[in-house]
């Protein structure tokens, strides 16, 4: 367990520094201001659809998720596996790593943790700023009426079930950039199998559910189906795609951890 | 208790079809510099990747101060500090980061890292980017690194690649220091011979995976045998002279001949009888091979 605890530790003393730790703090930075700017900018145009204010609160997380869900999020999924496992490929530092006293087991566990709690805190970071921002939204044009709806269980359910959807991806990512140290053959699989997971989770295939690369589309595409609940965030969580996203993920997982132990350091 | 830091027993390492060890038996007494040496390709670094567990081997052929070291991984590479072929060292990192990073993986206190820094005097670049470091540097760094934990084995892969004359002196020193004052066991890899015979004190020489000699340097320095070299006006003449006379030439020029030294007075008899018979002998000189002809000898012969 100490072991695992100080792999954790340097492998946020290494990562503090490269882009891809600093990704997952700008990019729902970003994301977010821009969406709240569009709608600031755009006000009155919004305003004047008398929205209610669920639905206005639909119509800008809407914004978000849609962007995020459907590209951002698996790329960014296929980035993380690639980075932490580049910084070691490119330093050449795998042979330093598994010569120091310490389990290759938490060494590899560590390195995927890392990835997992960045990618958690992306989407952590998408929820909260998405509610602060739509707050400031409406301190800055009181002529909204966000302040009539409280979407926080709603954004917490959808983030965190967009976040367990992308498990499957890390997953299968994390093993190619494992075995892989270059960026386009982990880079090439991802982008072909995210097109895959987007047009089969789009057209409704009965087996898209089985392809990991298509479980955000297929749990952005059931978030359209919750407009028609009385209670919006009645919806559930773990559905089929979920189910089979931490299938994926747990099988995976286990099978990098053999590849580590037979990986020659040539 | 063994006492040897390592020891391998019969060893055999093969990369798919191609093998890379053969039947290797080293034995590095604790306390010793051991210079692993042989050529380019010959199976040094193999054999330190092997030690270090980095590349598996054969249960019961490898032992680090008399453990197994598939069933004791852990404990031993705690004792172990590494530096194999180029140093392992974060870019984006500065030198101080790198061994803070080091540090934190081994569990020991952050402020080793400024003492590493100043033991390989980079103190004053401590803060810059280690890519930015000249190939030296990051040798040294490198050499930190695998010092930081304080090991009681060192195992350094050619650790003078890219040093400049002084830096090469400063580690030969730092070595000498290492074993003397603290009592250090380090096997140091080189592919020459002259880089580590003034610190040695065991030498292992491979080439093509096998164990050609093992010893204390004094050991071999005896296998190299001294030669009388004889220089002479009628060689073709006078090699047949000596050899009637029961003597056996090493080598043979268009102006010299080479037989083995004995003793002195051996040689007065040989330049006298060559004398009687008319030839006339210019020059008569005892020869040593250097170690490094010596090395290259070993090493050609397999």
């Amino acid at each position: 367990m100490r072991s695992l605890y100080i792999s954790l530790l340097s492998e946020f003393y290494k990562s503090r520094k490269t882009l891809a730790f600093w990704a997952s703090i700008l990019l729902p930075l970003i994301i977010c201001g821009l969406i709240s700017s569009g709608f600031y900018g755009g006000s009155e145009k919004i305003i004047n659809q008398h929205y209610p204010s669920m639905l206005l609160w639909l119509h800008y997380i809407g914004a978000a998720l849609g962007v995020m869900g459907v590209l951002i999020l698996p790329f960014y999924v296929i980035f993380m596996a690639f980075s932490v496992n580049n910084i070691e490929h490119k330093n050449d530092t795998w042979k330093t790593l598994f010569a120091q006293p310490l389990h290759k087991f938490s060494i590899y566990a560590a390195k995927y943790l890392f990835a997992l709690m960045l990618i958690f805190v992306c989407l952590l970071l998408f929820g909260t700023l998405t509610f602060a921002f739509g707050h400031l939204l409406q301190f800055l044009i009181p002529k909204y009426n966000f302040n009539q709806f409280d979407p926080s269980l709603l954004l917490a359910k959808f983030y965190l079930k967009l976040f367990l959807s992308s498990l499957g991806i890390l997953s299968i990512q994390f093993i190619l950039s494992l075995i892989w140290g270059d960026f386009l053959k982990p880079m090439g699989i991802g982008f072909i199998g995210t097109i895959m997971g987007i047009i089969t989770g789009n057209v409704g295939w009965k087996y898209a559910y089985l392809i990991p690369y298509s479980h955000p589309s297929l749990v952005l595409n059931s978030s359209k189906a919750v407009k028609k609940l009385t209670n919006l965030s009645d919806f559930p969580i773990f559905t089929q795609e979920i189910y089979t996203s931490l299938v994926y993920a747990a099988v995976l997982f286990i099978l990098g951890y053999f590849i580590v132990i037979k990986k020659s350091i040539k | 208790m063994s006492n040897f830091a390592i020891e391998t027993v019969g060893l055999n390492f093969n990369f798919g079809r191609q093998a890379i060890v053969k039947d290797l038996s080293l034995q590095v007494p604790k306390g010793s510099i051991y210079g692993f040496l042989g050529p380019n390709g010959a199976g040094k670094t193999t054999t330190i990747k092997i030690l270090l567990n980095l590349l598996k081997s054969p249960a019961d052929r490898v032992f680090i101060f008399g453990k197994e070291i598939n069933s004791n991984r852990i404990a031993i590479l705690k004792r172990i500090g590494s530096l194999v072929e180029q140093p392992a060292i974060y870019g984006h990192l500065s030198g101080k980061e790198n061994l803070i990073n080091r540090c934190l993986l081994l569990g020991i206190k952050k402020s080793k890292a400024d003492e590493m820094l100043a033991l390989v005097g980079l103190t004053d670049a401590a803060d810059k980017k280690s890519s930015k470091y000249s190939l030296g540097m990051k040798q040294r760094l490198g050499i930190g690194l695998a010092l930081v934990s304080d090991p009681k084995l060192l195992l350094l892969d050619e650790p003078t690649n890219g040093l400049d004359p002084n830096g090469i002196i400063e580690i030969r020193n730092l070595m000498i220091e290492l074993t003397t004052k603290h009592n250090k066991t380090i096997l140091v890899s080189s592919h020459l011979l002259a880089e580590i015979e003034r610190t040695a004190t065991h030498v292992g020489i491979i080439n093509k995976g096998q164990l050609l000699f093992q010893g204390t340097i004094q050991e071999l320095q005896l296998l190299n045998k001294p030669l009388l070299e004889i220089e002479v006006n009628n060689v073709a003449g006078a090699s047949i002279l000596i050899q009637e006379k029961g003597y056996e030439i090493v080598t043979k020029t268009d102006s010299k001949i080479s037989v083995p030294f004995v003793s002195k007075t051996e040689s007065g008899t040989i330049n006298t009888f060559l004398i009687q018979n008319g030839f006339t002998v210019t020059s008569l000189s005892q020869q040593r091979k250097d170690l490094e002809n010596l090395f290259l000898d070993i090493t050609k012969t397999n």
